[in-house]
């Protein structure tokens, strides 16, 4: 048994070289390690260790799906008005939009025409000339998924405008995004960029009537009333505009912020077909005014004074500089398609970050330095080759985490230290094995063997329970908690090897070069 | 190594098991105490499960006015609001603002109106939100994942030993996890992620314990068959009690160090693993080993499984 074979050897040399390769970049310092290519970095650490915001967004898909409902209502309202045909209570209910035809001769046709809408909406039609249509869960379903993917898309190109560093931008679950923005310190403006959903839209202003009559209920049918952005003296507070939609943001292709008369505004660029629309919308309505609404809100209602053939043109409205440079920010980025909450903010200033580090770094050391003292008072020689076992140990995990890419963070520190324990349990129980067995008599090399043997058994039903139990963590446990589960697994795989395969060698390799008879142990 | 025989013990022969049922009471008494103080008291919920607003405000500008800053905070019609110094120089306070009623944009808001107030003479070395929506989820995230990790470690001891050793691995590991949660709420500490992670490590130690002993009792059982299974549990308690009192203390002294250099974020953490650690240790001895006791282990079963090891060397 005290000859090892080869290929154990050069295992266990192969894999030592591995955690000495992998793990050493985290000895450099951050410019140092920049400078290493892409596979060879140091162990990323979780924002509650180097500082930095994490913000936990959810995208509102409920709004998406009342949205489509709402068009829905729209384009069977326009229709059916295209068509003449006569129809009473139309409206979008929970997730039907219902619409009852009048004249029964009327049904037939009007049924056609409904079923032609939307391929994605199902028609259901009653004797009494009632119809409601309703969209298959397929279709609910991926008008939901688009509208993640696309949120996600914009808060990835709002956060690259900004231009912070290494931004983490993933999608969590169905409707969830996280957004991981190391070293910021204050996410307040970023919440205050993302929480706006930027949906740009011209419309005409409704001059049949005043918005104080409108204050009252008395909207016309096909206009809406809307609340000013900015309240100023000398401007209303609310405007009544047609729902008509002249031109969208969506058609934009640039915006920046710039000056007018001194005050700072936001300048925009149609593509081909905006300018079109936006150069009839103005040629056609020479002289009445257009507002410029965001989020449902009106920015301002310049009078159209000439046609604006060119595509481009300006917002101006009571900005600052900072909102004039947010605004075209937003306007860049896009719209997004629904609005999103923060469900969830961290934010943790690097300096207490830095703190937690040097105090985590400072009691782990302490903490392995009297582990390695007690070891050596305890089991001498054999004590010292335990260390360095558990060493080894060590700086295989923290290769391991760096090579797979795993983030370090706070509980994972805690994975550590049952790691640690657990490796120190292993060469307890085969020396105290060993002690015990050549206590019954048996030689020096044959104490060994059964010493391991033995205990193996022991090391590894303990050690695969607790992996079963980190497996389990990993699959339903939420982010601390699978921080945990990945560096204990790890760190328990590390540990079979080392106290089991090198230390072993270790131990054999010294008795025999120190031609010992006896173990050291009592 | 005259050394080792002064640390460690061996050849004793304390009998363990014939203070069963003195182990017994305190195990009821501590489970019993652990399930009253949560009913009646609950928990020291942190925002991560409560939901609310933590804010870490360290003053630029000397040490900080605590009583001019809650009489601010208490103005802002935020509920309850509380304020706790804490660190060296006095200059940092931890602000706690219960969960706002309304949806997540409120949360928000009142965050917003707590920076406002404070003013400029503060930096913010951590801010948290969470959330009602998502401190639900992770209450729920959180009990599910341990308690799946407690059933899949009792499966494995089963699969590995036998159902009795399932069984006992199971209440033993349950009553660590308990008996924590019954610290937590009588001492009121704080109850946050970082404690499920606590006591998930709590938890891997205290069967790592119980495999250990087993896997002891299991090669008695095979090696004296006809031992009665008093004596033989005693023995597999005093075979490893050298084991255990030193892995105990390296993992105690590592606890220590963790304690009282480890900074403020891993104080909690670091007494519930000092008490899991104890709690941890006795309850491998005192209510994994003596419940063994009450079933029948000589069902034939492992005694029948050869000893490869004992047939080849001897």
């Amino acid at each position: 048994m005290s000859n090892f074979p080869k290929w154990k050897i050069a295992l266990v040399a192969l894999v030592s070289l591995f955690g000495i390769v992998f793990a050493a970049p985290n000895m450099l310092s951050r410019e140092q390690a920049d400078r290493l290519p892409a596979w060879l970095q140091p162990v990323s650490l979780g924002l509650d260790l180097q500082g930095g915001s994490y913000l936990l967004l959810e995208v509102d898909t409920a709004y998406v799906v009342r949205e489509q409902l709402t068009s829905l209502v729209e384009s069977v309202r326009t229709t059916l008005r295209k068509e003449k045909v006569k129809y009473s209570d139309l409206g979008a209910r929970g997730d039907l939009v219902n619409v009852r035809i009048i004249d029964a001769e009327d049904r037939a046709k009007a049924r056609e025409f409904l079923r032609k809408l939307d391929a994605d909406a199902t028609l259901e039609a009653k004797d009494d000339g009632s119809m409601s249509l309703q969209y298959s869960e397929a279709a609910v379903k991926r008008r939901k998924m688009a509208a993640v993917e696309q949120s996600l898309e914009i808060v990835r190109r709002r956060i690259d405008e900004l231009g912070t560093r290494e931004p983490s931008i993933q999608r969590q679950g169905e409707d969830r995004i996280v957004v991981q923005l190391p070293g910021i310190k204050d996410p307040d403006r970023i919440k205050v960029l993302l929480g706006k959903t930027a949906k740009l839209t011209f419309h005409l202003l409704d001059d049949t009537t005043t918005s104080e009559e409108a204050q009252k209920g008395r909207i016309p049918p096909g206009s809406m009333l809307l609340p000013a952005a900015e309240r100023e003296r000398g401007l209303p507070e609310s405007y009544v505009v047609r729902k008509r939609i002249e031109v969208g943001g969506d058609m934009l292709v640039d915006s920046k912020p710039t000056y007018s008369d001194g005050r700072p505004v936001v300048s925009f660029r149609f593509n081909a077909s905006g300018a079109k629309k936006f150069g009839d919308a103005t040629r056609e309505n020479a002289g009445k005014f257009l507002a410029i609404v965001l989020d449902d809100k009106v920015i301002s209602a310049p009078r159209i004074n000439e046609p604006i053939l060119g595509g481009s043109g300006i917002i101006s409205g009571s900005f600052s500089v900072q909102q004039a440079q947010d605004l075209s920010l937003l306007l860049r980025a896009g719209a997004l398609p629904a609005p999103l909450q923060v469900l969830e903010e961290r934010t943790v200033g690097p300096d207490l970050g830095a703190d937690s580090i040097r105090a985590g770094t400072v009691a782990s050391i302490l903490g392995l330095a009297l582990v390695v003292v007690l070891m050596i008072i305890v089991y001498g020689t054999l004590g010292a080759l335990a260390d360095l076992a558990m060493i080894l140990n060590l700086i295989l995990l923290l290769a391991a985490l760096s090579f797979l890419g795993a983030t370090l963070t706070l509980p994972g520190i805690a994975g550590v230290v049952l790691t640690m324990g657990m490796a120190v349990d292993a060469n307890v129980l085969i020396y105290e094995r060993m002690r015990e067995e050549q206590r019954n008599g048996r030689t020096v090399m044959s104490a060994i063997q059964a010493g391991y043997d033995r205990a193996f058994g022991t090391i590894f039903d303990a050690h695969v329970t607790t992996l079963v139990a980190a497996a389990l963590l990993f699959q339903f446990g939420s982010g601390p908690i699978r921080g945990f589960a990945v560096t204990l697994t790890l760190g328990l795989l590390a540990s079979l090897f080392t106290s089991v395969l090198v230390n072993r060698m270790m131990v054999v390799g010294w008795i025999r070069w120190r031609r010992l008879k006896t173990l050291p142990l009592a | 190594m005259q050394l080792i025989d002064r640390f460690l013990p061996h050849g004793t022969k304390y009998d363990f098991i014939r203070y069963r049922w003195m182990a017994f009471c305190v195990t009821a008494i501590l489970i019993l105490g652990s399930f009253t103080s949560i009913a009646v008291k609950g928990f020291n919920f942190g925002i991560d499960f409560a939901g609310g607003i933590l804010v870490e405000a360290q003053s630029t500008t000397g040490s900080a006015d605590l009583h001019a800053m809650r009489a601010t905070l208490n103005n802002l019609g935020l509920g309850e609001v509380s304020l706790q110094e804490f660190g060296t120089t006095g200059r940092d306070v931890m602000i706690r603002v219960q969960r706002q009623e309304g949806n997540e944009k409120t949360q928000m808001d009142a965050l917003g109106k707590v920076k406002d107030s404070l003013g400029a003479g503060f930096t913010y070395r951590r801010v948290e939100i969470v959330g009602p929506k998502v401190g639900g989820e992770l209450v729920r995230d959180g009990v599910l994942a341990v308690c799946l990790a407690l059933l899949a470690i009792a499966f494995y001891v089963w699969f590995r030993f036998e159902w009795q050793f399932g069984v006992g691995a199971l209440v033993s590991t349950f009553h660590d996890v308990i008996t924590t949660f019954g610290l937590f709420s009588i001492t009121g500490l704080e109850f946050n992620l970082t404690t499920v992670a606590a006591i998930l490590t709590i938890a891997g130690y205290s069967v790592n314990d119980t495999v250990v002993e087993y896997d002891r009792v299991r090669e008695n059982l095979r090696k004296y068959k006809t031992m009665s299974l008093y004596d033989l549990l005693n023995l597999a308690v005093n075979e490893t009690l050298a084991r255990t009192i030193l892995t105990v203390s390296t993992v105690f002294v590592t606890v220590l160090a963790l304690l009282f250099v480890g900074g403020e974020v891993l104080r909690g953490f670091s007494i519930a693993m000092l008490w899991g650690l104890i709690i941890g240790t006795f309850s491998s001895v005192y209510v994994a080993m003596p419940m063994l006791i009450y079933f029948n282990l000589r069902t034939g079963k492992i005694e029948e499984e050869a000893e490869p090891e004992a047939a080849s060397t001897n």
